[in-house]
């Protein structure tokens, strides 16, 4: 199957993507367009590849064996499950690690203030809490303007009222900044508050490819919004309705 | 840090439940039975200086009431008087200069060829090839069954002096820094890959100062080697530095001279090691703030 984004310029193209660990077949010839400005969650049970998928697109697989096109844009920022700061380099410091000098320092500072932390320039990563080092690593990808965010499971690590709030922040973000993203999660509420459109990878190949057409900020009362959740669930193998029942 | 085992938390904490249930009366009671400590308990001011004063103290007891024979260990005033006589006759400044330097040669080479086989070492697989295994063997030889072969290469000169030193302070440098190069978290190479950073800023951004913590851990047993090789080599063959004027007064029967020598070694060792505790302090500043 071969998911289109419709009338969209493609930031993204993977053509039969294939990636394989030793003898186990990773991904299994996978086909993805992502249009510019695209917001694509990818959900996956673990162990489906999409982790795997992820590195391929950030081209850090070195090593791993696998056959396919894909075509990223030169300018791409990934966010991890952890913050990843340098723990020896002030906040500001781990903002613009690489970026040349006074520009930098000005992008900098001003992509601080976007992630609401104005003022923290000099602080330790360490002085921070899990949200705010998440917010540094977001201000760390954006001053780099990118094309494409790849974010591998972000929110993973923080609790459920931090992850809420950076659900809004970026969804701010993007909105302003247009990247084509693809976010990479297994909480379902998440993919549908957050995408335009979802993939569900399953050992190795996409599963579903689904728009989301419900207008923003999402409610998850609204009955769309479960009834997406339940088709999402049971792609995923969880039986929605019979977990409620029990 | 001791402040977990202040006994005046453990109490009012045990206290003050009872208190608000209005059991005041009991208290007393209770604290008779209360659970036997097993911590070291609260911090003693000054506790560090207690033992060395205690010894220092009896000292001069035992020399002032004649219960120890001045040839054996000379009075504390004696040893005094003879740190005053080895300063006015400029002996005492002349040799500490001469050893100081000698160390501070020495340690200055070896940190610098310490940390540059580190990093060529730490950063290509090559560099490891050509540089682990020497080191190891190296490092399997006590620097100072060398000098035997170094005073027939370089003579009983400086040079012979001083390559023993670098040659000991060569290895915790070397071993300290490459292993902290080798164990900065690969997650931080991937990130320096996703944000395209050159090799330059990788390396001065990303793993020199990761590994940071384990250089100045290698500096620490580095100075500490610095000082005992340089006793070493000038008791064995010299004309000069303190060693020898201990030397030399052990020959003439001058305990207080060679007391006065142990003195200055230990305030050398104290003094170093705090400098570059200092130094520790000053750099990893980013780490202290997760000791508080």
């Amino acid at each position: 199957m071969a998911p289109h984004s419709g009338q969209l310029k493609p930031a993204v193209h993977v053509e039969n993507l294939m990636r394989r660990f030793a003898a186990k077949t990773i991904l299994d010839g996978v086909d993805l367009d992502i249009g510019e400005g695209e917001f694509v969650a990818l959900l996956g049970k673990s162990g489906s590849g999409k982790s795997t998928f992820l590195k391929a697109l950030a081209g850090l697989d070195h090593e791993v064996e696998g056959t396919g096109a894909l075509e990223t844009p030169e300018k791409l920022s990934v966010v991890f499950q952890d913050a990843r700061l340098l723990p020896w380099r002030t906040v500001i410091q781990n903002v613009t690690l690489g970026l040349p000098g006074e520009t930098g320092q000005e992008a900098g500072r001003k992509a601080l203030a976007e992630v609401g932390l104005e003022g923290r320039e000099t602080a330790w990563p360490n002085q921070l809490s899990g949200g705010e080092q998440q917010r540094v690593a977001l201000a760390r990808s954006l001053v780099r303007e990118p094309a494409l965010l790849l974010a591998d499971e972000p929110f993973g690590a923080l609790d459920a009222l931090t992850r809420l709030k950076m659900h809004d922040l970026l969804r701010e973000l993007c909105a302003k900044h247009r990247p084509a993203v693809l976010l990479v999660t297994h909480d379902v509420d998440e993919a549908i508050s957050l995408a335009d459109r979802i993939l569900v990878l399953d050992e190795g190949r996409l599963v579903e490819d689904l728009r989301i057409d419900l207008a923003v900020p999402r409610d998850h009362g609204d009955p769309r919004f479960a009834q997406i959740r339940t088709r999402l669930l049971s792609r995923l193998g969880v039986d929605a309705p019979g977990r409620r029942a029990a | 840090m001791a402040t977990t085992w202040d006994a005046d938390n453990v109490k009012t904490s045990r206290i003050s439940p009872r208190e608000s249930a209005g059991v005041t009366a009991t208290a007393k009671h209770a604290a008779s039975r209360a659970r036997r400590r097993l911590g070291p308990g609260r911090e003693i001011p000054f506790g560090l200086q207690i033992g060395p004063a205690l010894l220092v103290l009896a000292w001069i007891a035992g020399s002032a009431l004649g219960w120890i024979d001045p040839r054996i260990l000379p009075a504390p005033w004696t040893v005094v008087e003879a740190f005053a006589r080895l300063i006015a006759e400029g002996r005492l400044q002349d040799n500490f200069v001469t050893s100081a330097t000698r160390a501070l040669l020495g340690l200055s080479i070896g940190l610098v060829i310490g940390t540059a086989l580190a990093v060529i070492a730490g950063l290509s697989r090559v560099g490891e090839a050509l540089i682990d295994g020497p080191i190891q063997i190296k490092r399997a030889i006590p620097t100072l069954a060398l000098i035997p072969l170094f005073i027939l290469w370089f003579g009983i000169g400086e040079g012979m002096k001083v390559t023993t030193i670098v040659l000991a302070v060569v290895i915790p440098i070397y071993i300290h820094t490459h292993n902290a190069l080798r164990s900065i978290d690969s997650r931080y190479v991937e990130l320096a890959e996703t944000l395209r950073m050159s090799q330059k800023d990788f390396i001065f951004q990303v793993v020199l100062p990761g590994a940071l913590p384990g250089f100045l851990l290698g500096l620490r047993f580095a100075v500490t080697l610095c000082w005992v090789s340089l006793v070493v080599v000038e008791q064995i063959n010299s004309t000069s530095g303190l060693g020898y004027m201990i030397d030399l007064a052990r020959t003439y029967g001058q305990t207080d001279v060679i007391l006065v020598g142990l003195v200055v070694y230990v305030l050398l060792g104290l003094v170093s090691d705090g400098l570059v505790r200092l130094i520790e302090r000053r750099v990893l500043s980013w780490r202290r703030t997760l000791a508080n």
